[in-house]
């Protein structure tokens, strides 16, 4: 059987489409204005990556911000429920799952079984999601795609001692204005965004197997500081841009019933 | 000569007033510049100016705000804490509890009837709730900060913000500015949504009734009046100056009393 799973978060859309077990496609577009042409679009492209025609999907399963907008659906699941499904998939191994996303942050932890324990879910503070890096790589000038990398290498370790998005961003003009290195400073930041985000996983108490998954498990900086703020090691999904996992959870869901 | 100051370095502006024997003889509030010596130093040459007195007219000089440890020209320095509840209960006598929001926090301090400190809160972790989320929502409106409240008390229909925080309120706002909602509408939505924010901490602290408001906001009266509406509690006008002001008339009081012990002292 063919199947898909779409989901529309807040600033990207993603699909994948499976035949069993194998996936076929996946895309990730930036999401429009509109929820339904997020949708219509991103399974347009992953449809076309995969050969294939809408008549083709058996079922579709719909998540994320936007799922009760999705048109073409079978029917919906929660984030958590997909996310879930799709880092068991892939990373069986997996106790805990660190999603951030455009606008939010999900720390969710599983049993051996691949089932939900607890969760925790963040969207009512900016900080800690995919938006504290937008507003930071705008007022520094560099790209959201770049940043990772260039705050790898940090020569003088400063710090950003504000949570807040508003008060993190007066902190970098600051350091901007006293002629600090742009590096240095995004390091600071991905230290600052790493310390949030683990405060928000401590609260679930932290195991060995982390899977990051979102858009932010893209910037190998916040990656790489994430691991050492909460002292494990952590994964990336193999073979799959970390964006999809949802979306490969909610096709998962839709093959198995 | 009994003249005294207070002077209050706050993150966004400096305030100064010169008090005779409990009374306020001039004030001054400017716009803080990075460094709060140079900021303080400005304030007090032109509250002194503005008296046509000279610095060595002060018998005494208090410093407060978040800049106070590096006013040059003071005898000593107290927490803002201190000045805004000594300040406001000059103000207002019947006051038991004082609201201040300031540039970059927000403060709520309970007093006894005596005007000592029974305990406070603050908020300076979170933009949402403090000055700041007024003047980020200002800047997107395109109007000045100072006609948000103003402007919101002809709402008719306010909008409701779905979040308290500031980055997710403003991309709000810019959707509800592009759907062409009215201007008063959303000053009127903000103004709530800051008010909510604030009754959040306010409300940690049960308070009673006799709310005095200081700092900036209180100036606003969209704010003042969503606030004393969502606590069910009587907020106080402060009518004598500008309650921006509060802090730095706590801390020309307290120079008061010192100044009274120094010559005591002496004589």
């Amino acid at each position: 059987m063919i199947s898909a799973g779409c989901d529309i978060g807040s600033t990207t859309a993603k699909a994948v489409i499976l035949d069993q077990q194998t996936v076929l496609a996946s895309a990730v577009i930036p999401a429009r204005l509109d929820p339904v042409i997020s949708a219509k679009e991103v399974m347009d492209l992953c449809l076309q990556k995969a050969g294939l025609s809408m008549d083709r999907l058996e079922k579709i399963v719909g998540t994320g911000y936007g799922q009760q907008q999705i048109p073409f659906v079978t029917r919906c699941e929660s984030e958590i429920t997909c996310h879930a499904r799709g880092a068991f998939f892939h990373n069986p191994g997996t106790r805990m799952i660190i999603d951030i996303g455009g606008q939010d942050s999900k720390v969710i932890k599983l049993d051996d079984t691949g089932k939900v324990v607890q969760y925790s879910y963040n969207d009512k503070c900016a900080a800690g999601t995919g938006r504290f890096l937008e507003i930071m790589a705008e007022a520094l000038g560099v790209s959201l795609e770049d940043m990772g990398e260039i705050g790898l290498t940090c020569r003088e370790k400063l710090s950003i001692s504000n949570q807040c998005v508003i008060f993190a961003e007066t902190e970098v003009v600051s350091l901007v204005n006293e002629e600090k290195d742009v590096s240095d400073i995004l390091n600071a930041l991905f230290r600052a965004m790493a310390h949030r985000v683990s405060s928000q996983a401590r609260t679930l108490f932290i195991e060995n197997d982390v899977l990051m998954t979102g858009g932010v498990a893209k910037n190998v900086g916040v990656f790489q500081a994430l691991g050492q703020s909460l002292g494990v090691t952590i994964k990336t999904p193999q073979g799959l841009d970390p964006q999809s996992n949802g979306a490969l959870g909610a096709a998962l869901l839709a093959q198995e019933s | 000569m009994s003249v005294v100051a207070g002077c209050d370095v706050g993150s966004l502006a400096t305030k100064a007033v010169i008090m005779d024997k409990r009374r306020i003889v001039a004030s001054v509030i400017i716009r803080s510049g990075p460094r709060p010596a140079e900021s303080a130093q400005k304030a007090m040459d032109q509250v002194l100016s503005e008296s046509g007195l000279l610095s060595g007219d002060i018998s005494y000089c208090v410093g407060t705000g978040y800049g106070r440890e590096k006013i040059p020209f003071v005898n000593e320095s107290l927490s803002e804490i201190s000045c805004h509840g000594k300040g406001a209960m000059f103000l207002v006598p019947s006051t038991r509890s004082v609201i201040d929001i300031g540039g970059q926090d927000c403060k709520v301090i309970k007093l006894d009837a005596k005007g000592n400190l029974v305990k406070f809160i603050t908020n300076d972790k979170c933009a949402s709730g403090t000055g700041r989320f007024l003047d980020v929502m200002a800047k997107v409106m395109n109007i000045p900060v100072s006609e948000l409240g103003d402007l919101s008390l002809t709402s008719r229909e306010p909008i409701t913000l779905a979040s308290m925080c500031t980055v997710w309120a403003q991309a709000d706002v810019i959707k509800n500015i592009n759907a062409r909602r009215p201007a008063q509408d959303i000053c009127a939505g903000i103004n709530t949504a800051m008010a909510n924010r604030v009754s959040m901490l306010a409300n940690a602290m049960s308070l009673e009734n006799d709310i005095c408001m200081t700092g900036g906001v209180a100036k606003n009266k969209g704010v003042v009046h969503a606030l004393a509406r969502l606590m069910g509690k009587r907020i106080k006008d402060i009518r004598q100056v500008d309650p921006q002001l509060v802090g730095a008339v706590g801390a020309a009081l307290f120079a008061h009393e010192k100044a009274g012990k120094t010559k005591e002292a002496r004589s």
